[in-house]
């Protein structure tokens, strides 16, 4: 949280909306631990991960989307997921991402 | 009123012990509280049920100073809450420029750790020796260091050797919420060392917070694997899965 809260902060400030996933539960092998964290800017700048890559793309998405309608989100991802072939962690583990619109 | 992100910025920055807890699942969902060690809170979880549940269980948490995930039944409203615990960054406080502390500093950094080295003898506390700590002060542990310097996120480390600048380091840190307290020194010296401590008004409860001897047991000698058997230990209490 620390590392990114500097680029949030400015983001804030330059007017932008910003959106946050946050890894809320690791099953297995997940590549990172809990409570680290993805931050997207309305302008589509990022800071911070919450997969080391595997799953990241399709995490954004859902920051994107959530982004969108305003509503927090609880995401699942990993093997067992129906996504499976084509966001499975590689890893064999499973993550759930909590996705919300940060609130001033 | 400052918002409940100005308040946990702030606590952030002020190197305060808080927890932050978001409801992920129910029908409060997104509401978020923040809650610090001495009771006091921001913000609340819609229900006053379950805010009271939350503050209870949070309690433990900042003790440990772990983050959890925990399901909660309020009036068969089912809900879960992210507790997420964040502890001031780390500081490794290190008693004694000995050989020891030179790799301890080294390995200390990588994990994340700041560095500082109290020693008054500035034989042995030279800025060569230590030119890689985060900070060196070569004077008496009491005048270097005050109640100030030990919060959740220190790490005390004695090493010295003598009583005389190890026990007024470890008494400090003993009368605080410091994350860790290990001293150098076999079964005898720690004997000796609680024999003076007690004398020095130290209560047995708080004399069972000094992990002696210091470190995992690997069996090492060398400076580097002492290091290395004490950030283990270290890190171990870091992780909740130390004694």
């Amino acid at each position: 949280m620390r590392e990114i809260l500097m680029d949030i902060e400015r983001w804030r400030q330059e007017g932008k909306t910003v959106a946050i996933a946050t890894v809320v539960k690791v099953y297995g092998s997940g590549p990172r631990p809990l409570g680290s964290r993805l931050a997207v800017s309305s302008e589509g700048e990022m800071v911070g991960s919450v997969s080391g890559g595997c799953v990241e793309g399709a995490v954004v998405e859902e920051v994107r989307g959530v982004m969108k309608t305003g509503q927090p989100k609880l995401v699942k991802f990993g093997i067992t997921n129906e996504q499976a072939w084509t966001v499975g962690l590689t890893c064999g583990g499973e993550i759930e991402v909590f996705v919300e619109v940060f609130e001033e | 009123m400052p918002n409940l992100h100005q308040e946990f910025v702030r606590s952030l920055k002020n190197e305060k012990l808080v927890a932050l807890c978001t409801v992920i699942v129910g029908p409060q969902l997104g509401d978020k509280m923040l809650i610090w060690p001495d009771g006091q809170t921001h913000g609340d979880l819609g229900s006053p049920d379950l805010t009271r549940q939350v503050s209870q269980h949070t309690k433990d948490l900042l003790q440990q100073q772990k983050s959890e995930r925990v399901a909660f039944d309020v009036d068969g409203d089912k809900s879960e809450v992210f507790i997420e615990v964040f502890p001031p960054p780390p500081r490794l406080i290190i008693i004694g420029a000995v050989h020891a502390a030179i790799p301890l500093i080294t390995f200390a950094k990588e994990l994340g750790f700041r560095t500082t080295v109290v020693d008054p003898r500035s034989a042995f506390a030279t800025p060569q020796r230590f030119a890689h700590a985060d900070e060196l002060i070569v004077k008496w542990p009491q005048e270097a260091l005050s109640a100030s310097d030990f919060n959740e996120g220190t790490y005390l480390v004695a090493l010295s050797h003598d009583e005389k600048l190890d026990n007024p380091a470890l008494k400090l840190a003993l009368e605080s919420p410091c994350r860790y307290i290990g001293a150098l020194g076999s079964r005898k010296t720690h004997a000796r060392r609680v024999a003076s401590l007690k004398e020095m008004g130290i209560t047995d409860e708080q004399l069972s917070r000094i992990h002696a001897p210091i470190g995992l047991n690997l069996g090492g000698r060398r400076p580097a694997e002492i290091a290395v058997a004490i950030l283990g230990q270290i890190i171990a209490i870091r992780n909740g899965v130390g004694e």
